[in-house]
């Protein structure tokens, strides 16, 4: 009972029209074979921000980000219910193909995983070849602006050739980065990003974020709650409920959610009580 | 030295089975180095009596055993074994043409496209193909493929050119071609089943990365699984060839033995293994020799495969 006022609390709160929305999520469920894994969600992502989804192991962060892009569509006996709206566009009812869905929705891993057989240059423009993109000088500006965006242009320009595995894990996660934004997605979801890194290579991740969100709209799962706090915009705290599956505990702004939440429980996570 | 201070079991206990592991690794050590210096000596014996078995045959014929195209059999000769190793190596190509595709897709939709239930059922079947002894693959051949090959695709080929090469000459099944489909069918479970396996350690990491770029189910395949798994590919590949180029007893119940210059694929014809198991009989003269020589030119082939194999995987792991 509690939550259901908590929810209309912040949404009453949240200044209106004063941002473009690039994603609504309107009740968004996650089920596997029948088990829920994630329910009843319901928040909007603001344009140009960084939205983080923080909660403890099992609260279906994941599983939601990675509704978002219909990532689940490969996992058999995996049902989103609900409404997810990108723009206007119903993901899940329009008949919007998955290729173009997934070109608008971009996705950054765990673990960095540029294609081992790919050179820089080819792992870049990998997504660009995938939608048909074949002229050589539109594939070399993608290359060096996402580069250039992904703050990777100036350590690997002399060596575009080289293999994309051969960089190092935090570089190579930048490369992932620049992949991801030669398409020119709308938005970027970011699973963890930073989970495999050093301390250096995370602030690094952490930096570009920052300048990132001015050319794109950033969803982020991340298990760090300092992460959440130094990054994000707006923070949505997921929570598994008795019934092992998650639940949106409370959407608000990433400074209200760490100074002054509404719920008790956000306010026990927040300060380390559990988790 | 070990402990002196008395334990649960006392110091002279310990002591004791300080000395008996030292002493117990001995006879494992000589029962290794044993094993190993008679399994190089079995190698080496192996390959000299092959040699020595086909000594008057290379002294006899000299290089034309490779490049001569004429063979007498039962009696000295001469022995040129051009056509064999030609009709060895276009049944293994036919075989590799008609397997490696279909091995590969039917990899890949194993793992990937059909429903989960069903893919235990696919692997036993690949299993099963993979146990069925080759005569009865000849047999198979023999009965059923023979009778379909004259009667139905070697005249439809023979419409599409015209009669002309390579699709020319008697429409009798026996054939190289015949050779080849037959093999096709036995390399398909050794080319599906290790295809499989190294398709399916590409990491999940990389199939979602190249979904989340945009691309299809199909550019997923060709620009990122295929790639990826290149090396084990290759593998498999090799494996399948290897067992095309030594194939022996289903090859000699379909090729027509016939030892000529293929002129066609409808040609019968005798591989090196095919042509030693058919011959072996007939010893008079250099026969004998000779077909040691078949022998030894069969295994330098498939050596040479596998070096090749190893080239290609060295230089596939170092551009990884």
């Amino acid at each position: 009972m509690e939550v259901v006022t908590t929810k209309i609390e912040v949404t009453a709160n949240m200044p209106a029209t004063k941002n473009e929305i690039a994603m609504q999520l309107k009740d968004v469920s996650v089920a596997f074979s029948g088990r829920t894994a994630v329910r009843d969600v319901t928040f909007d992502v603001e344009e140009k921000k960084v939205t983080s989804l923080i909660g403890p192991s099992g609260s279906g962060k994941t599983t939601l980000l990675r509704a978002l892009n219909r990532l689940h569509d490969l996992t058999k006996g995996a049902v989103v219910e609900g409404q997810i709206l990108l723009g206007d566009t119903d993901v899940y009812n329009d008949k919007l193909p998955t290729t173009l869905l997934r070109s608008r929705i971009g996705m950054v891993f765990q673990r960095p995983n540029p294609f081992p057989t790919m050179s820089i240059y080819d792992n870049v423009v990998s997504g660009l070849r995938f939608n048909g993109i074949k002229k050589k000088s539109l594939l070399d500006e993608a290359v060096e602006s996402s580069l250039i965006a992904a703050a990777l242009w100036d350590s690997v320009k002399g060596r575009l050739k080289n293999g994309g595995t051969t960089l190092s894990g935090g570089e190579q996660q930048r490369l992932c980065i620049a992949r991801a934004l030669a398409v020119e997605p709308e938005i970027l979801l970011m699973d963890e990003p930073t989970s495999s890194l050093d301390p250096i290579s995370t602030k690094a991740i952490e930096d570009l974020m920052g300048e990132l969100k001015n050319r794109v709209t950033i969803v982020i799962v991340t298990h760090n709650m300092q992460q959440a706090a130094r990054v994000s915009d707006n923070c949505a705290f997921l929570l598994m409920g008795d019934d092992r599956a998650g639940e949106l505990i409370e959407f608000a702004e990433t400074t209200k959610i760490f100074n002054n939440p509404s719920d008790s429980r956000t306010l026990d996570y927040i300060q380390g009580r559990f988790g | 030295m070990q402990t002196k201070e008395p334990g649960i079991h006392g110091s002279s206990e310990v002591a004791e089975r300080v000395s008996h592991s030292a002493t117990s690794d001995r006879p494992y050590k000589i029962v290794l180095k044993g094993a190993a210096f008679f399994f190089g000596a079995v190698v080496l014996i192996f390959v000299w009596s092959v040699l020595h078995a086909a000594w008057p045959a290379l002294k006899q014929n000299g290089y034309h055993l490779i490049t001569g195209t004429a063979w007498v059999a039962g009696g000295n000769g001469p022995f040129g074994a051009f056509s064999l190793i030609l009709d060895t190596l276009i049944t293994t190509l036919i075989a590799l043409l008609i397997a490696v595709p279909i091995g590969i897709s039917s990899a890949l939709a194993l793992l990937f496209l059909v429903p989960p239930k069903f893919r235990t059922l696919g692997a036993s079947l690949v299993e099963l193909l993979a146990a069925v002894p080759s005569v009865v693959y000849g047999l198979w051949g023999l009965w059923y493929l023979t009778p379909w090959l004259s009667h139905t695709v070697q005249p439809f080929l023979a419409g599409i050119t015209g009669s002309n090469f390579p699709f020319n000459g008697p429409q009798e099944g026996f054939s190289l071609l015949l050779a080849g489909i037959v093999l096709s069918v036995m390399i398909l479970p050794t080319i599906v089943a290790i295809s499989r396996d190294v398709i399916s350690v590409v990491p999940v990491d990389l199939i979602e990365g190249g979904l989340s770029l945009g691309a299809t189910r199909s550019q997923v395949f060709t620009k990122v699984i295929l790639p990826t798994s290149k090396i084990g590919i290759m593998g498999a590949i090799v494996l399948g060839a290897g067992r095309a180029l030594g194939e022996t007893i289903a090859v000699a119940m379909v090729i027509g033995s016939n030892i000529q210059m293929p002129h066609s694929l409808f040609s019968t014809g005798g591989t090196l293994a095919s042509t030693i198991a058919t011959e072996f009989g007939d010893a008079s003269g250099n026969t004998g020799a000779a077909l040691a020589a078949l022998a030894l030119i069969l295994m330098v082939i498939t050596a040479s495969v596998n070096a090749f194999a190893r080239v290609l995987t060295n230089r596939a792991k170092a551009t990884a």
